[in-house]
């Protein structure tokens, strides 16, 4: 049968018999097993008036148990399985292979790094671009064009940037625009300000930002705040942290000086090992920045203009009323974003399916186990990958969940 | 809002050239693959897409047309003429030509060069040539010449037409087009259905068990879908449905609905209550509150979640290649058959960028149209 033809007709069956559903089961309900009158009119009614909440669930709880619930067991179940032995029951043993492959870990830790930059660079960008599109006339001509990426799917933003990339042979015209502007850079002084002074002074200012977030947090202690010893972890945690990243900086900056640019040669960007992933990621971070901003500037706009304004007044540089004033208003919905492209950053295949597929160690995750189900077709190591991928998401969905009930009470 | 203290932010210049600068560097990748899509293969490979934005100049050498053919002969003096971009590919304003290739710019359009002898060689702005001389001097073959024209940008949509009307199997992306249509359609509209019925039910209605139905979707929300595909694929081949249509819009109705349960119920719960319980004092069913009353005022919610799932299914690559793709390959979706294209036609960039922006298209018409209802489901649907 044509395609589109039988498009119709499920359309028409599955819209029609849905309706058909509801509306004949409540009248079943109405006319024939309660009616709502007789001498049991009201004892059939709030009986009725049980069973109708269910009649209306019924068709999306059995969607949702039997493409959502069930598979999470049934994939459990799957990891601690063997197909070839015609799915008897092995253990471990998926794991312990999946743990002993290179590839593995290769993903996995590929897929740390994605967690740790795309949802930080994102919403970081997100933020800047809320903020300074909510200052301008055209700011929201500005904010189309920046939330656009968001329509693209991951395949066709995948060809975008593999134009980006493109790289040709020495004597011919380049043209991907990233090599293009690399060989503009030949070692003089402009290639030191741009590659050198530039990257540095990014790097110095973000040691700065991340330097004066910790002292925000760990500053508290110092004085001897008793705002209850609960806070004393978190605040000691985030201070660490900062102090190991600002360590980090310092280091890549000092690593940034020793290096030579291999300036003159046009390079294919996605077999760099380890800086590969990186320019993946980029394709990612450009989708998902559109996202952070819409959300962030409509809570910036939130925040009550006297919290800023007593702020000023009393002294507060720019910088203060940002990281201090903005920044602990909006902390609730910094965390909404960050957790929202974490999910996606978890879930990530398309780009790197269709851009590297795993090769030069840009693996992830989520294509491993693409991998190992339909190209190695071993279930079991490729089921025990998925559920590993489940893992690192329930504590999200712990925290949306114990988030969710607090709302509702 | 730093403004509130009464002076002007000195800064606003800043702030405009920083966002320029930004929205710059977003729609440049796109820009990028747009204008490559009207480019032709030679100027895709010879020169980079932000070179056809501006007049190009490009030198070329050509032959005047054999002599021994054309040559006229007024009173002994010799003449061959033509024009270069007529009789050879190639157009635009000649800047200036050369009759030796160590210097091809040696002459204006209409000065007349001596080659000596009294042979004499011109060519004008527009590429006439006249080649004058004694019988000796026009024989033989044609005189050499350098020409350096600039030509305006040039946009072709041959490569739109290879891609939807006259490309070979491979290349031709009408079918996965209708594909995706027809995957995206009916997945669209099915779960929005089953969804309202079941939102209305946690929003209005009391039962027991209600707060903990609506935790469990809310947990659902994030279940990545990727756990789904082994169990699923062995249900469809196990109940007969097998890899096709059918399958793909059940399973992205499945993973569509915890999402739009939770839009629609965040949304239902916020209608006045009023309008309901007058309804049901006036004596209306629960089923003719829902239809008659829920979904018209839930439009903007139904809208949104709309927007979600089209884009969502429309650009899915995953999903379609578990569920629906066989090797057959008559039901190739265009996300897929992109991929494909990269792997076979990885370096033919008028055929990749092309094909990306026909898929790309519709959906960036869907965003610009409705982008006003895709925010605001983006704000209901983050959890908070």
């Amino acid at each position: 049968m044509n395609p589109a033809l039988l498009g119709l007709i499920t359309i028409i069956a599955g819209v029609g018999g849905c309706i058909g559903y509801f509306y004949l089961s409540n009248q079943f309900l109405d006319k024939v097993l309660f009616p709502a009158k007789g001498p049991n009119a009201g004892q059939n009614i709030n009986r009725a008036n049980l069973i109708r909440p269910w009649l209306f669930l019924f068709p999306a709880l059995f969607a949702l148990g039997l493409y959502l619930a069930y598979p999470v067991f049934e994939t459990l179940r799957l990891s601690l399985t063997d197909r070839d032995q015609g799915g008897a029951f092995v253990g471990l043993e998926n794991y312990q292979q999946m743990f002993s492959e290179p590839k593995f870990w290769e993903a996995l830790s590929n897929n740390m790094l994605w967690l740790i930059v795309v949802p930080a660079a994102a919403t970081a960008f997100g933020l800047l671009a809320a903020q300074l599109t909510d200052r301008i006339k055209w700011g929201s001509v500005a904010k189309s064009l920046i939330f656009m990426p968001m329509a693209i799917s991951f395949v066709g933003a995948a060809v975008i940037f593999k134009l980006v990339y493109d790289t040709r042979p020495v004597d011919q015209n380049q043209i991907g625009i990233l090599n293009a502007v690399w060989l503009q850079f030949e070692g003089g002084i402009g290639s030191f300000l741009f590659l050198k002074a530039l990257p540095a002074l990014v790097l110095a200012s973000f040691a700065g930002i991340v330097a004066y977030v910790g002292w925000i947090f760990i500053q508290p202690i110092a004085n001897r705040n008793d705002e209850g010893l609960g806070f004393i972890p978190l605040r000691l945690f985030v201070g660490s942290a900062a102090l190991y990243l600002v360590w980090l900086s310092v280091k890549s900056l000092a690593g940034l000086f020793v290096f030579s640019f291999p300036y003159g040669e046009p390079q294919t960007w996605l077999t760099i090992p380890f800086w590969n992933s990186f320019f993946l990621m980029v394709v990612l971070i450009w989708i998902q920045t559109g996202f952070a901003m819409v959300i962030l500037s409509a809570a910036l706009r939130g925040i009550p203009e006297e919290t800023i304004e007593a702020a000023i007044v009393d002294g507060a540089n720019p910088l203060q009323v940002f990281f201090k004033i903005k920044v602990p208003q909006i902390m609730g919905t910094i965390v909404v974003v960050w957790t929202t492209i974490t999910l996606v950053v978890l879930k990530v295949f398309d780009i790197v399916f269709a851009m590297s597929n795993g090769q030069w160690e840009t693996q992830v995750l989520a294509n491993y186990m693409y991998d190992k189900l339909f190209r190695a077709d071993e279930w079991g190591v490729g089921s025990a990958s998925a559920i590993i991928i489940m893992l690192l998401v329930s504590p999200i969905l712990i925290w949306n969940v114990y988030n969710a009930r607090k709302e509702m009470k | 809002m730093d403004n509130i203290a009464g002076s002007k932010s000195s800064l606003g210049w800043v702030v405009q050239i920083s966002t320029v600068l930004l929205v710059a560097l977003w729609i440049f990748p796109t820009v990028g693959l747009l204008v490559s899509s009207f480019r032709t293969a030679d100027q895709i490979s010879s020169s980079g897409w932000w070179a056809a934005l501006f007049p190009s100049e490009q030198s070329q050498r050509y032959r005047v047309a054999d002599p021994d053919d054309n040559r006229s002969n007024v009173d002994g003096v010799y003449v061959v003429k033509g024009n270069f971009f007529t009789e050879n590919r190639g157009g635009g304003d000649i800047k200036s030509w050369g009759t030796s290739s160590r210097e091809i710019g040696a002459y204006a359009p209409g000065e007349v060069a001596d080659l000596g002898d009294g042979e004499t060689f011109s060519v004008d702005a527009e590429g006439n040539y006249a080649w004058t001389g004694n019988d000796e001097q026009i024989s033989g073959r044609g005189q050499r010449a350098f020409v350096t024209a600039v030509s305006p940008p040039e946009f072709t949509f041959n490569n739109y037409n290879t891609i939807l009307f006259s490309g070979t199997a491979g290349d031709n992306m009408t079918k996965a087009f209708f594909n995706t249509l027809t995957v995206t359609i009916p997945a669209t509209v099915i779960p929005i259905v089953v969804a309202a019925f079941a939102a209305y039910a946690l929003a209005w209605m009391d039962f027991p068990g209600r707060a903990l139905l609506i935790a469990i979707i809310v947990g659902l929300l994030v279940v990545p879908l990727q756990l789904a595909l082994i169990p699923l694929l062995s249900l469809h081949v196990g109940i007969g449905i097998g890899k096709g249509y059918l399958g793909t819009w059940l399973a992205h109705t499945g993973f569509g609905l915890p999402l739009a349960i939770y839009l629609l119920r965040n949304y239902m719960v916020g209608l006045p209550r009023d309008i309901i319980e007058n309804a049901k004092v006036d004596g209306a069913t629960d089923f003719q509150i829902f239809t008659k009353i829920i979904l018209p005022l839930s439009f903007p919610a139904l809208a949104s979640f709309a927007i979600f799932q089209f884009l969502w299914t429309w650009n899915d690559l995953l999903v379609a290649k578990v569920f629906l793709i066989d090797s057959t390959g008559q039901t190739t979706v265009m996300t897929d058959q992109i991929v494909n294209l990269l792997g076979t036609r990885g370096g033919n960039w008028e055929i990749l960028a092309t094909a990306a922006f026909v898929s790309i298209a519709v959906p960036l018409v869907v965003f610009f149209a409705m982008q006003k209802y895709l925010v605001r489901g983006l704000l209901a649907g983050s959890v908070k």
